[in-house]
């Protein structure tokens, strides 16, 4: 029981890094008129976290807009005169040749990325929803990748996956395969760190997917055994389907998560050999942070993007969430 | 005779939870493998490393890699744990009182408030860290340990003022009715009632708040490379960056690195598990 209860809780606790799992609490709608009094002590105890709000999330976003629209270099980034060039930067960008590969990749990096995670978190979940010993406690041994700090999972990764001297292509070898150039070749440098980020975000939806299970009623697992469904029929028939509300939940913050991974791509291969594994988010920070000669305008003018694309994202899981809490 | 139909069932049952254990412990040793490599690696000797094929276990295991870690990340590893730190107090006392608020004292247009925060956490850690950056250059805060605690605490207010809220929603109104009426206003009533009753939800964030600091390495990249002051994150993508052959060394930061994770992992859980209780009490 013990183990039953916590583990909704740490969902929530983890989806902090990205976006709120949880519905919020939003605070009790009723819709009695507090005395003016009230009113003044609620924003004196709001005012800090409402300032932080402005200083250190509206502000740098306004600042990264600003970049995105000005030529910058060095020197007017410091005294702050550089020449507005209006979209000027986004055409830059457009016509980068880097830019149509970064699409690709973060579109297939971010949806076979989904597509793992969901599947091998589902059949997780409906395996750990079973009785049996230790199962609790294993896991709460999944969610170690999670809890891991990224550079830590993305160096040993990075050994592991090391052509020469890697495990993996050890045990390859063993098996009579030869060895792969995960990181070191352009074919294949995509694919090891979208194995590296599956790893990390199986947990996430073994977590969220497990708590979903647990809301279904046993009651109709019992009647469908009696009428003689068989466990793949239980599956299909019961679990998937009640379980759309907390997959669409679980596949939409994945898909934010996603879009916006960065460490991991970076540490294992900075986007290399030659833009194989460059996405949006590590083209950005080399724009802006890799070169010696750091391009701000276009590396903000390609984040901007990014961030469209995560709100519109953001927004549509919002939507999702409210409709299902209202139902 | 009628024992043994009686007695049929039973071990069949346990053979199969049985089975399903085995299962669970393979599943589970498979998805940890990559972290008993990391703890091999970090044991293995300069002259193993490029043995092929590696020894499965540190059979030869040496120290040395913890040594170089001593020698050369303790001031990396004190950084963090200031940063850290100070991540954990902005964090708390931004969100706690703002928990209160949310979820006792009806500020009206509060709603949009707790939305903007949700929409917040969705901006990419790279864009932010952009912002920050044009920001902290005409600060002069860059390379700076408050600049980072800053640009840290963005990755846990949003969660941590989500978590207060929905946790004081749980403390009774009345309690704080009975306050009021003794005379206390909302800051007494804040300090003497609700954040006390509301401990569970300042350690649950507290330790997030740490091991999300802890862990970051978009803002520390960005904002403190190159510092005098830098965290361990830092520390171990230096160690990456230059010699690339002392992957004992590498392997055995990264295991300390992971200390606070394990930590977390084996406290939270009693910590999380009692915000929940709390929680359905009030259900």
């Amino acid at each position: 029981m013990n183990h039953t209860t916590q583990l909704p809780d740490r969902r929530s606790a983890r989806a902090g890094t990205g976006v709120a799992t949880a519905a919020p609490p939003p605070a009790p709608a009723r819709a009695r008129r507090r005395p003016t009094s009230q009113q003044w002590a609620a924003w004196a105890f709001l005012a800090p976290v409402t300032l932080y709000l402005v200083l250190f999330y509206a502000y740098p976003l306004y600042r990264n807009i600003d970049l995105s629209l000005r030529h910058y270099t060095v020197r007017s980034f410091v005294q702050g005169d550089a020449p507005f060039t209006g979209l000027k930067n986004y055409e830059t960008v457009f016509d980068d040749p880097t830019f149509a590969p970064a699409l690709v990749h973060t579109v297939v990096f971010t949806a076979v990325c989904l597509v793992f995670q969901y599947v091998i978190g589902l059949a997780l979940a409906v395996f750990f929803n079973q009785h049996f010993r230790l199962s609790a406690t294993l896991r709460a041994l999944f969610l170690v990748p999670w809890l891991l700090p990224l550079i830590v999972s993305a160096s040993t990764w990075s050994w592991m996956l090391n052509s020469d001297s890697g495990i993996v292509n050890a045990a390859l070898n063993a098996v009579g395969i030869g060895p792969v150039n995960w990181l070191t070749s352009p074919s294949w440098s995509l694919t090891s760190v979208i194995i590296a980020n599956i790893w990390i975000g199986v947990p996430f939806n073994l977590v969220v997917l497990h708590s979903g299970l647990q809301s279904i009623p046993h009651s109709l697992y019992e009647a469908a055994a009696l009428d003689g469904a068989g466990a793949w029929r239980r599956f299909w028939n019961i679990t998937f389907p009640l379980l759309r509300p907390v997959s669409a939940i679980t596949l939409l913050l994945g898909l934010v998560y996603t879009l916006k991974v960065f460490d991991i791509i970076w540490i294992m291969t900075k986007g290399g050999p030659a833009d194989s594994s460059t996405t949006f988010a590590t083209w950005s920070y080399r724009l802006g942070f890799g070169n010696l000669l750091p391009s701000f305008g276009p590396g903000a003018a390609v984040g901007n993007l990014l961030v469209v694309a995560a709100l519109v994202f953001g927004l549509v899981y919002l939507r999702v969430q409210r409709k299902q809490y209202a139902s | 005779m009628t024992t043994a139909t009686t007695r049929r069932p039973r071990p069949r049952q346990a053979r199969t939870a049985w089975w399903k254990t085995a299962t669970g412990l393979v599943l589970t040793a498979v998805m940890l493998f990559p972290v008993y490599w990391m703890l091999n690696v970090s044991l293995t000797r300069d002259q193993d490393m490029r043995k092929s094929p590696p020894d499965l276990f540190p059979v030869h295991g040496t120290l040395e890699g913890y040594r170089k870690v001593l020698d050369e990340q303790l001031p990396y590893l004190g950084t963090s744990l200031v940063i850290g730190l100070g991540t954990v107090v902005l964090t708390v006392a931004l969100a706690a009182p703002a928990g209160y608020a949310l979820a006792h004292l009806r500020p009206r247009g509060g709603g949009v408030i707790g939305f903007l925060f949700l929409v917040a956490q969705m901006i990419p850690g790279i864009i932010m860290a952009m912002g920050f950056y044009a920001f902290y250059l005409s600060l002069g805060l860059l390379q700076s340990v408050p600049g980072l605690i800053v640009a840290d605490s963005t990755l846990a207010v949003p969660f941590a003022v989500l978590i207060f809220t929905a946790f004081m929603s749980g403390i009774p109104e009345e309690l704080l009715q009975a306050a009021r009426t003794d005379g206390a206003g909302p800051l007494r009533t804040f300090w003497s009632i609700v954040l006390p009753m509301s401990r569970n939800a300042v350690v649950t964030v507290s330790l997030f708040a740490f091991l999300w600091s802890w862990s970051d390495f978009v803002f520390a990249s960005t904002l403190a490379n190159g510092g005098a002051h830098e965290p361990i994150t830092l520390g171990i993508y230096h160690y990456i960056g230059n010699n690339n052959q002392e992957w004992n060394a590498i392997m055995a930061t990264a295991v300390v690195a992971s200390l606070p994770a394990t930590v977390i992992l084996v406290l939270a859980q009693r910590y999380v598990a009692a915000g929940v209780t709390a929680g359905a009490v009030k259900d």
